[in-house]
């Protein structure tokens, strides 16, 4: 489970990494949000990997941990989800309105010299 | 006690006058005048009834616990040679202020002006009462930042600027200096604390930092007291308006420099460091200042380069080591400042009637200013050192203190020649001064006709020149006990026997003065010619300006090193920068990576579950496609990352996080739709465009596709290894245990959010609150490309099938295209909110909560949106997201602020359950009001950004229309 899991998390690193360095504003941000899957899987994951174990407790019962996985990890990750859809949202308007005011989708403002 | 509380008293005073003085209307230049003239009148009775405390070697100490365990107490100390400092700051301050009420024109804004001169009052005080090193350090700046900005008050003049900016670098980076020094001073001693330092002179100067220690002192010393080679800055401040010269150029803030050196003289002096450091920047500043100040054209400048001299004719007395040479320097202290400052009023009175400092075009002023005249002739006679004035005093303590043999050693040989030298060009350029000025033909084509100014402005001159007189003809009544006080306060046990007496008998310091005289006026005489006609600036070393060195170095530093590092180091290209910062990331990983023994062999495929791995297989298939579409088909790009981001959803669920996957998946919905109207502003990128990959590119390509195959090999070993590795202790135990019963929830992950880690999440939701609003500001201002205004192909296309057949209307297949899933969505507008409300309530005991909920909700309105169209919901339906937003931040804020009404931290929760007929036992903790702030905040924020990226399709009819009228304009 650990190795598909973790193979996963190498691919959208990858494919995330691989789009960022492209020239077009479009493909950064789909680099980013593939980064910011990998990263947020990443983290939940420190808590490592537990089925049929949400960290539901049953109210007044003494809680044994072994039970239960990691919610820190998921508290994280959780406002990270929402913050990353917030950035995603920032970097979408900065580059429509960098798209309007330059005329190019490039990166740098400009089309590259050939 | 009492003593002690005034000299706080003392101290505040001035900074309480000037925030007073800042705050009155910009003409009240009588008010102005009157509070800061009461506020000096006090601060001077405060100083003189301090007077028999520090008398005879008596010191008043106020401590107060400011930074004990750094040994930095806010100690003010002050003792007869602080004394005597305040009587020049408060006494000369008062007078500058009267004269300043005449000077500054009704157009000048004045609170400005008095603000900044209370307060260089105020930090002026605050130096020479410090009872610390580190307190001292700190008005210390304070000067030069408040000299900064008074020299800068006309700040629409070019001159003024960079004299400003000039003064507070050159003196900023001796402060700099120091603060480092005083700092090893206090290292050497063990204290901070003044009399302690005070105490160890031995120490001090035999220990190894010493010599370290005084450079640093003396860089921040000489900065300040504008000595050879850092002078420069002091006629450049002359930028400044008259009564601030007067003030802080002459009488007291140049003193700072010389003051420190007083104040640590019984510890620093004596040693050969000392002396040829001292005293040969005092000696080239002595000589060279009074050699520059003969060529000044200006009145300004010649005062300025006559003040720079005289420091250094303080500077050499204190190099000296000699107790007599000490009450000398401290006796010229006073005496300097009595002269140059009623100077430099009377060149504001010329400057002030004739409208012009320049003495080329100034002449026999004397019969238009014969008061004003007179008073300068007496001053001017007291800075070239003439008998029965007190500048003669204490340069004949000068002329004898050289002839001393000190150390033997050349430069002991060349003082008195030195001595005698500046003292004839110091002769020369009063004379000049007066007879340039008030004698010769009379004035032809003056800006304006001179006549004598209002009294009120020529008093603080008149009584100035006043105390010159008195205290050369009968020094010893007069000056004689004050100077005796200061001078026990500086060298204590050391204090020698001295006399103030005007005759000493016929001796060499007398036949030296009667050849500075003489000498000075025969080369006067002989320069008169030259000096009436030539450009402002001394002969031979008019290019040798420290002025031109100090803008170069400025101009290398910070622009010629800063254009090339750019140049060569820099990159205006996001890639390459890009392509480092993973570059860097990727190192950053690599290394720990191998440190904590990575081993591959260890890699099993146990436990797998084949319906995961096809999960994943769909996934990482998803994420290579979104990489590999993004260029050219972005729609199939962006459905492809949905699917990686399903297949994390569902791998959430998987490993027991619900509350993640329920995020996950309403963010995703919205996250597709916020990119899916962004995409119709995307310039058209068609494949077969741009085919022409050239080899520069092609390798670029290969680059990248290397780094990132080895990001993401390099993050599966990570992830792999840190997921088999065993589980340390976490605090997961305490939240897991604690959350039903302090927290009355059985979701923990909620529970954290809402009520452990609340804080963290209340910041979350502001920055999640101000990117919206970002978001909204930014889309204000937004402009479409011009090739993104015209109608999408799409509609264009159905548009033209209503053309082609004579039953449809133009625009109907538009508004019935996808009509069915219309009219769904807009009957899920209920369902979606009770699911919010679903979401939000049970989110502190299951799966759900604020943050789901509040995107649930946003869907909700969103999907209105999406089946009637902006200006039919907007019709139908008003939504307020800024309002939900900062009603959202409100409702957190006052349920954490709740707390404190009953003595509680910020945030603490409070819970119970509730019995609600037909429903139940109810949870109701404070932490659901909270979670509702976070509820209304997610809403808000999530529409707010939605909406405005929808309505810029509104905003682009409007363009269309606008052009629409254009061309039909130009038909």
């Amino acid at each position: 489970m650990e190795l598909v899991l973790s193979i996963g998390i190498g691919v959208l690193v990858a494919s995330g990494v691989w789009l960022l360095l492209r020239p077009r504003t479009y493909q950064v941000i789909i680099g980013l949000s593939l980064l910011g899957y990998a990263v947020n899987l990443f983290i939940f994951s420190m808590g490592r990997l537990k089925t049929n174990a949400a960290p539901v407790v049953q109210g007044v019962d003494v809680v044994d941990p072994a039970n239960f996985a990691d919610p820190i990890p998921q508290a994280l990750v959780l406002t990270a989800i929402v913050i990353g859809f917030a950035t995603t949202a920032l970097f979408l308007v900065v580059l429509l309105a960098a798209r309007g005011f330059t005329g190019t989708d490039h990166v740098d403002g400009r089309e590259p010299e050939r | 006690m009492t003593d002690a509380n005034l000299l706080l008293f003392l101290l505040l005073l001035p900074f309480a006058g000037s925030v007073a003085a800042s705050l009155l209307p910009s003409n009240a230049r009588n008010a102005e005048a009157w509070l800061s003239g009461l506020i000096s009148v006090t601060a001077f009775a405060i100083t003189a009834f301090l007077y028999p405390s520090v008398k005879n070697g008596g010191v008043v100490r106020r401590e107060a616990e400011w930074l004990p365990e750094l040994g930095v107490n806010f100690t003010l100390r002050m003792d007869g040679f602080g004394w005597m400092f305040s009587v020049l700051i408060t006494g000369i301050g008062l007078l500058v202020v009267i004269y300043a009420r005449y000077y500054m024109s009704p157009k000048d804004p004045v609170p400005r002006f008095f603000s900044f001169l209370l307060a260089f009052m105020g930090a002026m005080q605050g130096l020479v009462i410090s009872g610390n090193l580190i307190v001292l350090a700190i008005f210390w700046e304070l000067t030069s930042i408040v000299s900064f900005l008074l020299i800068g008050y006309w700040h629409h003049n070019q001159a003024a600027r960079d004299g400003a900016r000039m003064a507070l670098t050159i003196t900023g980076i001796g402060g700099l200096a120091l603060l480092v020094g005083l700092m090893i001073l206090g290292h050497i001693v063990g204290s901070y604390d003044l009399d302690v330092v005070l105490a160890s002179g031995d120490l001090i100067r035999n220990h190894d930092l010493y010599t370290p220690a005084l450079i640093l002192i003396l860089l921040g010393a000489l900065t300040k007291s504008a000595q050879f080679p850092f002078h420069f800055w002091l006629p450049n401040a002359m930028a400044a308006p008259t009564p601030v010269s007067a003030y802080l150029h002459s009488a007291t803030m140049v003193k700072a420099g010389v003051f420190l050196l007083a104040r640590l003289w019984p510890v620093l002096s004596g040693t050969d460091e000392w002396f040829f450091i001292v005293g040969l920047t005092g000696m080239t500043t002595l000589t060279l200042g009074a050699f520059y100040a003969i060529f000044q054209q200006d009145l300004k400048g010649l005062l300025a380069y006559s003040t720079i001299s005289h420091l250094g004719l303080i500077t050499t007395l204190l190099s000296l080591g000699s107790p007599l040479a000490a009450v000398a320097a401290i006796f010229h202290m006073m005496n300097h400042a009595t002269f140059k400052a009623s100077l430099f009023m009377a060149a504001g009175i010329i400057d002030h009637e004739a409208g012009t400092r320049d003495m080329r075009r100034l002449s026999g002023l004397f019969s238009f200013l014969p008061i004003t005249a007179t008073l300068a002739m007496v001053a001017s006679a007291a800075m070239a050192g003439v008998p029965l004035l007190n500048g003669f005093l204490s340069k004949e303590m000068f002329f004898a203190e050289t002839l001393e043999k000190h150390h033997g050693s050349i430069l002991d040989g060349l003082a008195p020649y030195a001595a005698t030298l500046a003292g004839a060009f110091a002769v020369t350029y009063s004379v000049r001064f007066i007879h340039t000025v008030f004698f010769g033909p009379k004035p032809v084509d003056l800006p304006k006709i001179p006549h004598e100014p209002p009294h009120w402005m020529r008093l603080p001159i008149e009584l100035l020149v006043l105390i010159c007189l008195i205290v050369g003809m009968v020094p010893s009544i007069t000056v004689g006990p004050y100077l005796h006080t200061a001078v026990v306060a500086v060298l204590g046990s050391e204090t020698p026997e001295y006399s103030l007496a005007v005759w000493h008998g016929f001796n060499t310091p007398l036949v030296m003065s009667v050849i500075a005289l003489v000498g000075g006026i025969l080369l006067y005489f002989a320069l008169n010619n030259y000096l009436a006609t030539c450009e402002d600036g001394t002969p031979f070393l008019r290019n040798l300006k420290g002025q031109r060195i100090f803008e170069r170095i400025l101009v290398t530093i910070s622009w010629r090193w800063a254009r090339w590092i750019e140049a060569n180091l820099g990159t205006r290209r996001l890639q390459p920068q890009l392509r480092l910062v993973v570059l860097a990331a990727f190192v950053a990983g690599l290394w720990p990576l191998f440190q904590a023994g990575f081993r591959p062999q260890n890699v099993s495929f146990d436990g797998l579950d084949p319906t995961f791995a096809a999960f994943w297989a769909v996934g990482i298939v998803c994420a290579i496609g979104a990489a590999y579409q993004a260029k050219y088909h972005r729609l199939a790009a962006l459905i492809l990352m949905g699917g990686a981001g399903i297949v994390t959803c569902i791998t959430f669920i998987w490993f027991s996080a619900p509350d993640l996957a329920v995020t996950q998946l309403v963010v995703e919905v919205v996250t597709t739709v916020l990119i899916l109207l962004g995409l119709r502003w995307l310039p058209q990128r068609l494949e077969e465009v741009d085919n022409a990959v050239t080899p520069m590119a092609r390798m670029r390509r290969h680059r990248d596709f290397a780094l990132a195959l080895v990001c993401g090999v390099g993050m599966t070993m990570i992830a792999y290894a840190m997921m088999t590795s065993p589980m340390p202790d976490t605090i997961a135990d305490f939240f897991l245990d604690r959350a039903y019963s302090e927290g009355g929830g059985t979701n923990v992950v909620n529970v954290i959010l809402v009520d452990f880690r609340a804080f963290d999440t209340f910041g979350e939701i502001t920055v999640l609150g101000i990117v919206a609003l970002t978001v909204f500001a930014l889309l204000r201002r937004f402009r479409p490309a011009p090739d993104s205004v015209g109608v999408p192909e799409q509609q264009r296309i159905q548009n033209l099938i209503d053309d082609e057949r004579p039953d449809r209307e133009v625009g109907s297949t538009v508004r019935d295209y996808l009509m069915v899933p219309s009219i769904l969505m807009q009957w899920m507008f209920p369902v979606i909110i009770l699911l919010a409300a679903y979401l939000f309530l049970r989110g502190h005991d299951l799966p759900g909560g604020g943050f789901a909920a509040g995107v649930t909700m946003a869907i909700g309105f969103l999907l209105q949106y999406l089946a009637g169209g902006t200006r039919w919901v907007e019709d139908r339906l008003r939504i307020l997201p800024v309002r939900w937003i900062g009603v959202g931040l409100l409702a957190a804020a006052f349920t954490g602020l709740g707390a404190w009404l009953f003595g509680m931290p910020f945030l603490t929760s409070y819970f119970q359950y509730t019995e609600i007929p037909f429903i139940g036992k109810v949870p109701t903790a404070s932490a659901l009001l909270f979670d509702l702030g976070v509820f209304a905040l997610v809403v808000g924020a999530t529409v707010l950004m939605l909406i405005a990226i929808a309505h810029q399709s509104v905003r682009s009819y409007r363009v269309r229309a606008v052009e629409a009228a254009k061309v039909e304009e130009d038909a």
